[in-house]
This record gives structure tokens, C-alpha cells and sequence, in this order.
């Protein structure tokens, strides 16, 4: 009963969006006050909906009702409860579901944090995003509903993939969604903006906080993700290039890209159409990284063959959202004027510059992507393409960024002088290169040219924010009357700078100087590894809920003295039958070490992967900085002010347009 | 990619906690017959060879049958002393070009490698252009004195 409440209550939702999309939008066109307010109460009424129809998907899972053909497919009756509520998202069906849910929930917040705006702009937006939510819906309904039963009823589901069975398994999609489908919103305030030609300071400022709360999930999402692939997986890597990952990432970029626009669009009225360019591309990218990801076609083409359903509606669908925001840019935007001038060496000219670098840099990613497929599409043959070309084109396109970056923060709007700069950033710069020349010593032992750049770019980054935040407080009379007056969108500024800085020196450490090795132990034998003494104690057999697994005792030492002990897990689930490393890791601030467990052989000995990785805690770090220096920015004051000044000037614009 | 998927079924079959490894293969602990920038090149080649069975690993991140496989036959070739390119001409005269995580620069490649740094280099003249234009329409008006002042004025009022 409660899977089929749930089926009817995302059918209710289907109408809901649909009269979301239709009746604000003939009421923008007509000028009817009434209709426009309609989208309220609808996005309102379909958030409802949605939530109480995950909620009926979430109990058939924790009833573990078999007859759902969803819940059979990625449950099973051994499953611990927690792994039961994350499985709702484990697969294909539940997680447009989740998507759906994120994206009900953004269209509500607009619903509720916009009443301060013109009407059309609000009315425009929900039914944009109602649009959206007609096209997921529908998708859902017709080629993936979560809820359809099957008969007879399987004795026992077939459980979840034991990969997702992990507690960073359990916050990173909805993280990742969340950012995902926060990018509807800035696309939703992008057409706003084409169609009704409004495009100036207010929009950009209405629009900056979404998009900066959708980039911070959408960071926190890759963060955990790359956490998680780094303890699960077993290799000791924390990026691998995949297509998934890429999949997060082209949106990262740009809508990093977009937030640096926002800001020149908002302070001096330049590259607006930029601006709103960027905002579709995002959302674009987000659409197709969903669509990437759960349609399998990047892991196998195969995947639309079997469903060729699913295949056609996605690219019908993927079509249509494209097709008519880029349609609409193509009309609308030349009549979007900046409204002044732009020079080179000023913040705008060095943020224009960052938007190439980004923009390139997503670009990249997206052509190593895609382009075996187009290869094998086009029968020129099969080819691979992995990290080390990722590594070879994305590095020199990004480097660049950090470099303008600190030039950046240091240069005014509109124009500044080069020898004002330089005699300002001389400080930070010789600070930088001393860092590099001393600490990858310090830190590794040894040093390299690219650990040179590395070190130079982050700590450069580092310093450049610093001396930035001590520009603006020196002059005041104390230092805490100073740092207390610094507004808090500057904090987020310097905060998601400094999180940037730390990922690029743990980037840079971990990549160049990590040291790993494979051995064969036997109890009781112990391995060497950059000064640890690793040393197995034995193998056990130990028995979780739902696995069986064999259990490492490592214990390392140095120079005699105890460090840590280890315990590294080769798990069997038994439903799928399906074999989980699950590595062991001592993490401190300097260094990891990280053991996993190998193969075992015949006579009992087991391989063992070991690793030390210097300053690998930097890049999570790194991640999360830059995640909280995003909540700063988007919860500042500014925004909610301005709001309200910007009320009464917008409703008289509207009675006179 | 049809490789891929029956190479995954193939998997998917085999008793997978039986020991992997066949009784005549080198010992695992690799890299103890090379020096140290043979260990180099070893760590280096096994992260750009793909792991033909596996959904998208490279051969060092696997411990499938035949990445081990792989391991042993570059660690071996290195030891004979083969140079770089002959023992990835070896792993592409037998699987292709598709066992190779970094393709080379051949025909149907050219796009890839080049592509980035042309739509850098598209995208950068782009940004000149409109940097030009911009200061050209600006050129004349600015020259005015007294707009000028205005510009400042207006400038010094905002916070």
C-alpha cells in the first residue's frame, strides 16, 4: 500500500509542477499579479509532495518490502538500518528520486527567500524550475519508477552494493546533489534575466547567494567523495579521473568560474552576458553529469542499449532544456549592455582572465571525457584516456590560476597600477619562495622542480590572502576592532582562497613525494617503508553483519617506538559474493600511512600495499576550508539587506515597464 | 567496451577469494630485482597501462589475474632492459591502443592533445578582442575633462 501512496503522491507532484511551469509563466506574459503568485504555493505544495513520497520509498526500505522490485535489487534483510535509509540513492531509480527531492526542496527555498523580489523575476524562476521538475518526473514515471512491485515476492533482496556500504557513502550524494541541482536555481535566475531584459546589479546580487550555496555542497560533495574512494577503493588514490568524477567536476569549475563573474557583474556591470552564459553552461553540465553517471553510458555504451527508452527520453530531454536556454541566449543576450569599460590590469581584467583559465580548464575535462566515445563513435578506433593525460593538460591550465589569483585580491576595480602592485605583493612573493625552496626539505626530505612550483603556488595563494586581510585591518585601531569590521562576504573570499592554498600543498606533496610499496608478509614478518618499521602480526578471521573478513594486525613503529597499530580488512559480502578492501589508515597532519590488504597465497603469506603519503590531510582540509569560506560568503548580510532596500525600487521599475 | 563488460562477467565467475595468483608466477614482491630508477620507471608504466578487465583501473591500481599479469611482464621486460616505448609497443601490438591511459599523438588523437590549448588560445584572443573594443569605445568620451571629473565624483560616492 505505502509504495503505491508513494507512486500516486510523485503523479500529483507531475501535475503540481506542470501547472508550476504553466500558469506563472502566462501570468509574467500577461501581467496577471494572481497567476504570477500561483508558482508559490505550488513549488510550496510540490516540495510536499515529493518528501512524502521519498519518506514512503525510505519505509518500504526499512520494511525491507521485497515486492518493490527497487528494494529488492539494492536491499537485503541483513542490512544494517543505516545502510537500508542510504540505499534509497544506491541506484538508478532512487536517486533521480533524491534528485528530485533536492530540487523540489531549492524550488521551495526560492519560493520563501524571494518574496522580497519583482514578481516576474520570482514567477519567471519557479517556472523554470517547475519546467525542470515536469521533465525529471515524467523521466521518472515513464522509464524509472522506484516504486513498481514484482511478483512473486523474492524471499531475499539482492542487497546494496557493498562499495556504498560506507558511512562517507551516506552524506556525499546528497551533498553532491544538492550542489548539483543548486545550479537550477542560478540557471532559473539566468532566464529570469533574458527574459525580462532586467540584468544589473540587483540581479547579480540576488543571484550570488544561491549559486555560491550550491558551489559549497557541490565542494563538500567532491570532497567526500574523493574521501571516500581514498579509504574504500584501496589504491591510495584520491582522484582517479574517472568519468563520474569528472562528472562533478566540470560543474565545480565553472560554477567557480560563475561566482568570480557574479562578483564583476554585480560591482561594476560588465560581462553580463557572460555572466548568463555561464549559468546555463553550469546547469548544463550538472544535467549531463546526472545523466552521465546514472545512465552508465560513459562506463559502457551498452547501458543505452539496453534501456533504449531511458536513452532517447535523456537525450530528448537534455535537448530541449539546451536547446531553448541557449535558443533564448542567442535572442536575448545582445541586448544585454555592460556599462562600462574594461581594463586588463584591474580586478575585472585578472577576473576575466580566471574565467578563461576555468572555463578552458572544464572544457579540457570535458574532451578527455567524451572523447573515446566520439573516437569508437565514429570508428577511428578505441582508445583510453586516464589520469596521466588529465595530469599533463590540466595542470598547465590551472597553474596559471593561483599566480592571478594573488594579483588579483591585491589589484583594485577598474584600474591599477603594476609597480603599486608589485611593490605591495614583494613581501608575500619573496615569502613564497622561500617556503619553496625551504619546506619541501622540512616536510619530505627531499625536493624537485615541480614540488618547487607547487609549494611557491600554494603558499603564494596563502600568503597573498593573508596580506590581503591584513591590508584591511591595519588601518584600524586595534586588530580585533579591524578584523571585526572586515564584512563577512570578505571572509569568505579569504577563507575559500586559504582552503585552496592548503589543497594545492597537500596536492602538491602527496602527488610528488608519496612512497608506496608491495610486499609478501607472513605473520610475524615486518617490512620497511620511509623510515616506518611496518610489522604484521596476523590475520583473522572476524564476522560483520552482513560480510565476512579476513583482518590485518599491522603494527608500525619508528626507531623502536610505537606509532600506531593497523587494521586492515579484506571483506567478502556474502549476498553479492563480492570482495571489499577496506584499507587502514593513520592519519596526522604531516603524514598518512595507509596499509592494505592484498592477496593472500597459498601458504598463508599476504601481499600488502603500504604507503606513506605526506600532507594527504591538506587536500581534505583543503576542500572543507574552502567549503565553510563558502558559508561565510553566502550568509552574509549584504544579500539580505539589500534585499530588502532593493524591494520598493524594483516594484516601481515593474509598474512603469 | 564490450571487452570491458565480458572481462567484468568473467570476473564476476571466478571463486574470488581463491588465491589469484598462479603457483609458477614471480614472488609479488616486485620492484626487489630493480634499482632505483628502474622502480621508477616501473611505477611510472604501470599507472598509464589499463587494466583490460576491470571497469577503469590502471594495472597498479588491480589485483585482478591478468593486471598482475601485466605488473610482472613490465617489471620483467624492465629488468631485461626494454626501454619505455618498447614495452608499450609490446602491451599495444597485443591489446591495442586501448591499453594505453595516455594516448599518444597519432591521427585520431590530435584533437585530444591539441584541443585544449587551442580553445585556450581561442578563448584568450576572444577576451583581447573585447578588452580592445571596450577601450577603443571608451577612448574618445574619457578624453573629456569634464566627464572625467563627473566619472570621478559618481566613483567617490559609491561606498
Amino acid at each position: 500500500m505505502i509504495p503505491e501512496i508513494g507512486h500516486f503522491l510523485l503523479i500529483l507532484a507531475l501535475g503540481v509542477a506542470g501547472l508550476q511551469f504553466l500558469l506563472p509563466s502566462w501570468g509574467v506574459w500577461k501581467r496577471d499579479a494572481r497567476a504570477m503568485a500561483f508558482g508559490q504555493s505550488a513549488a510550496q505544495v510540490q516540495f510536499a509532495l515529493v518528501f512524502l513520497s521519498y519518506l514512503c520509498l525510505t519505509w518500504a526500505f526499512v520494511q525491507k518490502d521485497f515486492s518493490v522490485t527497487y528494494v529488492a535489487a539494492n536491499s537485503h534483510s541483513e542490512l544494517p538500518l543505516m545502510y537500508r535509509i542510504s540505499a534509497v540513492w544506491g541506484a538508478h531509480e532512487g536517486s533521480l528520486l533524491l534528485w528530485m527531492l533536492m530540487l523540489s526542496g531549492w524550488t521551495c527555498a526560492v519560493s520563501v527567500f524571494n518574496r522580497r523580489l519583482p514578481a516576474d523575476i520570482t514567477a519567471t524562476c519557479l517556472a523554470v524550475l517547475g519546467a525542470i521538475a515536469v521533465g525529471f518526473l515524467s523521466f521518472m514515471l515513464l522509464t524509472s519508477n522506484p516504486f513498481d512491485r514484482h511478483f512473486p515476492v523474492p524471499a531475499e533482496g539482492k542487497d546494496l552494493n557493498p562499495l556504498l556500504q560506507d558511512p562517507g557513502l551516506i552524506i556525499h550524494p546528497p551533498m553532491l546533489y544538492m550542489g548539483y541541482v543548486g545550479f537550477s536555481v542560478a540557471f532559473a535566475f539566468a532566464i529570469a534575466a533574458l527574459v525580462s531584459g532586467r540584468l544589473d546589479g540587483a540581479w547579480a546580487r540576488w543571484t550570488r547567494p544561491w549559486t555560491t550555496t550550491a558551489w559549497l555542497f557541490l565542494t563538500m560533495g567532491i570532497t567526500l567523495g574523493s574521501w571516500w574512494a581514498y579509504h574504500e577503493l584501496g589504491w591510495g588514490g584520491w582522484w582517479f579521473w574517472d568519468p563520474v568524477e569528472n562528472a562533478s567536476f566540470m560543474p565545480w569549475l565553472v560554477g567557480t568560474a560563475l561566482i568570480h563573474s557574479l562578483a564583476v557583474t554585480e560591482k561594476r556591470g560588465l560581462l553580463k552576458s557572460w555572466t548568463v552564459l555561464l549559468a546555463i553552461i553550469a546547469f548544463s553540465l550538472s544535467l549531463l553529469g546526472t545523466f552521465l553517471v546514472r545512465s552508465g553510458v560513459l562506463v559502457s555504451v551498452h547501458a543505452f542499449a539496453t534501456d533504449p527508452a531511458r536513452g532517447v527520453y535523456i537525450l530528448g530531454f537534455l535537448a530541449v532544456v539546451l536547446g531553448s536556454a541557449f535558443s533564448l541566449y542567442a535572442w536575448r543576450a545582445p541586448q544585454l549592455k555592460s556599462d562600462g569599460d574594461l581594463v586588463f590590469f584591474s580586478r575585472e581584467g585578472l577576473l576575466l582572465l580566471n574565467n578563461v583559465f576555468l572555463v578552458v580548464a572544464a572544457a579540457a575535462v570535458l574532451l578527455g571525457t567524451l572523447y573515446p566515445l566520439f573516437v569508437d563513435a565514429l570508428g577511428m578506433g578505441k582508445i583510453s584516456v586516464g589520469p596521466p593525460y588529465f595530469n599533463a593538460v590540466f595542470i598547465p591550465l590551472t597553474a596559471p590560476l593561483a599566480a592571478i589569483l594573488g594579483l588579483g585580491m591585491a589589484v583594485g576595480w577598474k584600474r591599477a597600477k603594476f609597480a603599486e602592485v608589485v611593490r605591495q605583493l614583494r613581501w608575500p612573493a619573496a615569502l613564497a619562495l622561500l617556503l619553496a625552496a625551504g619546506l619541501p626539505f622540512l616536510w619530505v626530505g627531499s625536493s624537485g622542480f615541480a614540488v618547487f612550483a607547487g609549494v611557491m603556488l600554494g603558499s603564494w595563494v596563502l600568503l597573498t590572502s593573508v596580506h590581503d586581510l591584513w591590508g584591511r585591518v591595519r588601518a584600524k585601531r586595534s586588530l580585533l576592532a579591524g578584523l571585526a569590521a572586515v564584512p563577512r562576504c570578505v571572509w569568505g573570499m579569504t577563507v575559500a582562497h586559504l582552503g585552496l592554498g592548503l589543497w594545492v600543498l597537500g596536492v602538491a606533496f602527496v602527488s610528488l613525494h608519496s612512497v608506496e610499496r608491495d610486499v609478501r608478509l607472513a605473520a610475524g614478518e615486518s617490512a620497511e617503508l620511509h623510515g616506518y618499521e611496518f610489522f604484521l602480526r596476523g590475520v583473522d578471521p572476524v564476522h560483520g553483519p552482513n560480510y565476512d573478513a579476513d583482518r590485518g594486525t599491522v603494527e608500525v613503529t619508528r626507531e623502536g617506538a610505537s606509532v600506531t597499530t593497523l587494521h586492515p580488512e579484506k571483506r567478502l559480502y556474502r549476498a553479492q559474493q563480492n570482495v571489499m578492501t577496506e584499507a587502514a589508515v593513520d592519519e596526522s597532519p604531516f603524514r598518512d600511512l595507509y596499509v592494505a590488504l592484498g592477496e593472500p597465497f597459498d601458504n598463508g603469506d599476504w601481499s600488502l600495499r603500504m604507503y606513506y603519503k605526506p600532507a594527504m590531510q591538506l587536500v581534505w582540509w583543503g576542500g572543507f576550508v574552502m567549503f565553510f569560506g563558502g558559508i561565510l560568503a553566502a550568509s552574509d548580510r549584504r544579500y539580505r539587506l539589500a534585499k530588502l532596500a532593493q524591494a520598493p525600487v524594483s516594484a516601481d521599475g515593474k509598474v512603469t515597464a | 567496451m564490450r571487452l570491458a563488460h565480458w572481462g567484468l562477467a568473467l570476473l564476476l565467475a571466478l571463486p574470488v577469494l581463491a588465491p589469484a595468483q598462479p603457483p609458477d608466477a614471480p614472488p609479488q614482491t616486485v620492484q626487489a630485482t630493480l634499482d632505483a630508477g628502474q622502480q621508477e620507471r616501473y611505477r611510472r608504466l604501470v599507472h598509464e597501462l589499463r587494466c583490460l578487465v576491470c571497469q577503469n583501473q590502471t594495472i597498479a591500481d588491480s589485483n585482478a589475474p591478468l593486471a598482475q599479469d601485466l605488473r610482472s611482464q613490465v617489471e620483467r621486460q624492465i629488468a631485461e632492459g626494454r626501454s619505455d616505448d618498447e614495452i608499450r609497443h609490446y602491451m599495444t601490438a597485443r591489446y591495442g591502443d586501448f591499453v594505453l591511459y595516455k594516448p599518444p599523438v597519432q591521427r585520431n588523437t590530435v584533437f585530444l592533445w591539441a584541443g585544449p590549448f587551442l580553445l585556450l588560445l581561442g578563448a584568450l584572443a576572444i577576451a583581447l578582442r573585447q578588452l580592445l573594443r571596450r577601450r577603443d569605445a571608451a577612448a574618445a568620451p574619457a578624453a573629456m575633462p569634464d566627464r572625467q571629473a563627473l566619472q570621478k565624483l559618481l566613483d567617490e560616492d559609491r561606498p
